[in-house]
């Protein structure tokens, strides 16, 4: 099981880390691996908190609990800090990745003296940059990418391309804004 | 060929259905079961079936319909959950004793209350008795590949009896997993086409359905629709091995996993099982003789083959995601615990209610399990036989 | 076979029962004598009767035949004798016992 990783996403209900989540296991899932992507079963409520889950494997995955020790948590609105465990059981050589304007200096205090790595990303600054609109999905999709290691970044890319081509096929438009919200918040991310 | 793809469990079924292409639909949406009428909708918009999809304004007339279609001689079916499930209560009954081979998927959802939207059995198992044959799925691909297999169970000759195609509300029909599915061609022709001998709209022989009967019939009709779920068992594996020919994939009655040897085992339904697999990977690699039987196939109930695989079991733990008011446990401990009996078992069983309303089950909660097993084994008594797993007391 | 409508009968083991009990085949109530049912039966008297055929369409079992516009003798095998012919006669055509 070693080659297994879990992933937490923490956002509230209307901004997407359910579908952060669903295609993170649809790209995982383009470069061959066994994925789940699910979000934690309840009514949809916009605002409130939620969560939701990855997990990527080499092997078939037969597990079908909720994830309590992740190896990686994605915050994807700050405010939860405050108001959620974000960081309980969370893996020590693990890292979280938050979605903030603050410094890292700034963020980590609030971390309740989690040990492991913390990575942030502006996904405000990189959607208004390049989408014009806040969706801090798509930039938090890229970051995670590349903080887990899940793969190497023009696989990412390409493949991430090929589902926007699908997905958004009836508003074409959109692309390239995603596309450069991706690349951006790839450099970003620290 | 089959195509490698990543699919909720609800997509899973709809694209079931689209490759099915049955001649009628009606629906009526409820969580977590909507996104299979959904899916399917936009199959209809798009030309890619020709279904007649029929939007009505409840359960009870969404299975009141399917019913009608099927008398017509129509392939029909429809999809619900949980309140949705007890709505259709009447209906459920008028199908089987009619022997009209409709199918419904199922999504388990927990019926009210307190009101529920997430997963557990409460819905079909209170269903069981209603004279539908009822399969069960761990996951996506499982609910996909019953599915396919559903009307060719159903429709045959022997059987003529509606089906209950089941898989865990949000736990599975929520969550995007890897799949295999079949092509579309491959699908069309396992299922074939539908041609019932008698039929309402065959202009040739008139007929009438849903006669009343009098005390004198009654007992001669139920005995005669049991025997159709008699029937269903031996049709329910020739078709998995049917299946097994176009898909590579093996299914019977139940899934054994690790009984050969096996001292200590759990007997669950759905995607708990999954989980319960991992459970029993840790314990063997620490020598455990632990294993499982996952019941794909819960009516008609197995009873003989499952107290078979459970010969040389010294303690069996019975997982039920329903509860039964019983006092002693749940359907499903019930239905084992008589099995066993009727063959004269010595193994200890015990009956956990677990994961109702969406409770979750991590692979600690099965260890403990095993471990209770273990004690069970060492004090040489079951103990208390009706126990709740996970419970805060 | 599972659908002969002539199988079913009081004396029938489940086994030759239909599925579903499905009654396949048209007019098969003809099958079904119901005109024991009852001892009493209307009463025909043809001098009095106008030809209106206003029983005809009140008649629940059918039992009124009707050929060249003319309504004939009753149908007594089927006839439950419920009395609604007699009530419907305007010309006092049809008389049962305990009808007025």
């Amino acid at each position: 099981m070693s080659n297994l990783t879990e992933i937490r996403w923490h956002g509230r209900g209307g901004q997407g880390a359910k579908t952060a989540a669903l295609l993170l296991a649809d790209v995982a899932f383009q470069t061959g691996k066994y994925v789940q992507g699910f979000p934690e079963y309840g009514p949809e409520r916009m605002g409130a908190p939620i969560t939701a889950y990855n997990r990527i494997s080499d092997k078939q995955i037969r597990v079908h609990s909720n994830i309590y020790d992740p190896q990686y948590v994605v915050v994807v609105d700050e405010s939860l800090l405050e108001t959620v465990d974000v960081t309980k059981g969370l893996k020590k050589d693990g890292a979280i990745l938050i979605n903030t304007q603050r410094t890292k200096e700034e963020i980590i205090p609030h971390l309740k003296g989690y040990e492991g790595e913390v990575y942030i990303i502006d996904a405000h600054k990189v959607s208004m940059a390049t989408m014009g609109k806040y969706f801090p999905n798509t930039p938090l999709l890229a970051a995670i990418v590349k903080v887990a290691g899940i793969m190497d970044e023009e696989t990412f890319l390409k493949e991430m391309e090929s589902s926007f081509k699908h997905k958004f096929a009836s508003k074409p438009e959109v692309i390239d804004g995603n596309m450069a919200a991706l690349k951006m918040a790839m450099q970003e991310v620290q | 060929m089959g195509k490698r793809e990543r699919l909720s469990g609800n997509e899973a079924v709809a694209i079931a259905l689209r490759q099915i292409n049955p001649d009628v639909f009606p629906a009526f949406p409820i969580t977590p079961s909507t996104e299979i009428p959904q899916y399917f909708a936009s199959f209809v918009a798009n030309g890619q079936v020709d279904t007649e999809f029929i939007t009505v304004e409840s359960e009870h007339s969404s299975m009141s319909a399917t019913i009608g279609a099927s008398a017509a001689g129509a392939r029909a079916l429809t999809a619900t959950s949980s309140c949705g499930l007890a709505y259709m209560w009447e209906e459920l009954y008028i199908a089987a004793s009619n022997r009209l081979p409709l199918a419904l998927a199922l999504v388990n959802r927990a019926l009210s209350g307190p009101i529920n939207i997430n997963c557990d059995h409460s819905d079909s198992m209170g269903a069981r008795d209603a004279g539908w044959i009822q399969i069960y799925a761990e996951n996506n691909q499982e609910a996909y590949d019953n599915m396919v297999q559903a009307f060719r169970i159903s429709e045959h000759k022997d059987v003529r009896l509606p089906i209950m195609i089941c898989q865990d509300g949000f736990i599975t029909s929520h969550a995007v997993e890897n799949i295999e599915l079949l092509a579309d061609n491959e699908v069309k022709d396992f299922v074939g086409e539908y041609e019932p001998e008698n039929y309402l709209l065959n202009p040739k022989q008139p007929m009438a359905v849903g006669p009343y009967a009098i005390t004198d019939y009654y007992m001669e009709a139920k005995r005669n629709q049991a025997e159709g779920m008699k029937n269903a068992v031996a049709v329910v594996k020739d078709v998995a091995k049917e299946f097994a020919k176009i898909s590579g994939r093996e299914y019977g009655l139940f899934e054994e996993y690790f009984m050969e040897d096996a001292e200590r085992a759990v007997v669950i339904i759905g995607s708990a099982a999954g989980t319960t697999k991992d459970a029993i990977d840790a314990l063997r690699a620490k020598g455990e003789k632990v294993g499982l039987i996952k019941i794909r196939l819960y009516r008609p109930f197995p009873a003989d083959e499952l107290a078979k695989a459970l010969k040389n079991v010294k303690a069996v733990a019975i997982m039920d995601r329903a509860e039964g008011y019983s006092n002693h446990g749940g359907p499903l401990g019930a239905d084992v615990m008589s099995a066993l009996y009727r063959a004269r078992s010595q193994a200890l069983a015990v009956n956990y209610i677990y994961g109702l309303g969406g409770r979750d089950v991590r692979v600690e909660d099965m260890e403990s399990v095993f471990d209770a097993l273990k004690q069970i084994v060492e004090d040489g008594d079951a103990g208390e036989t009706y126990r709740y797993l996970g419970i805060r007391e | 076979m599972a659908s002969d409508v002539n199988k079913l009968g009081v004396k029938t083991k489940w086994q030759d029962l239909t599925e579903g009990m499905i009654i396949v085949g048209s007019g098969t109530s003809k099958e079904f004598k119901t005109g024991e049912w009852s001892s009493v039966k209307p009463e025909f008297i043809e001098d009095k009767c106008k030809q209106c055929l206003l029983c005809v369409p009140v008649c629940p079992d059918s039992c009124i035949p009707v050929k060249d516009m003319k309504r004939g003798a009753f149908d007594l095998e089927h006839c439950k004798g419920c009395g609604i012919c007699v009530k419907s006669c305007p010309f006092g055509a049809i008389t049962m016992e305990g009808v007025k």
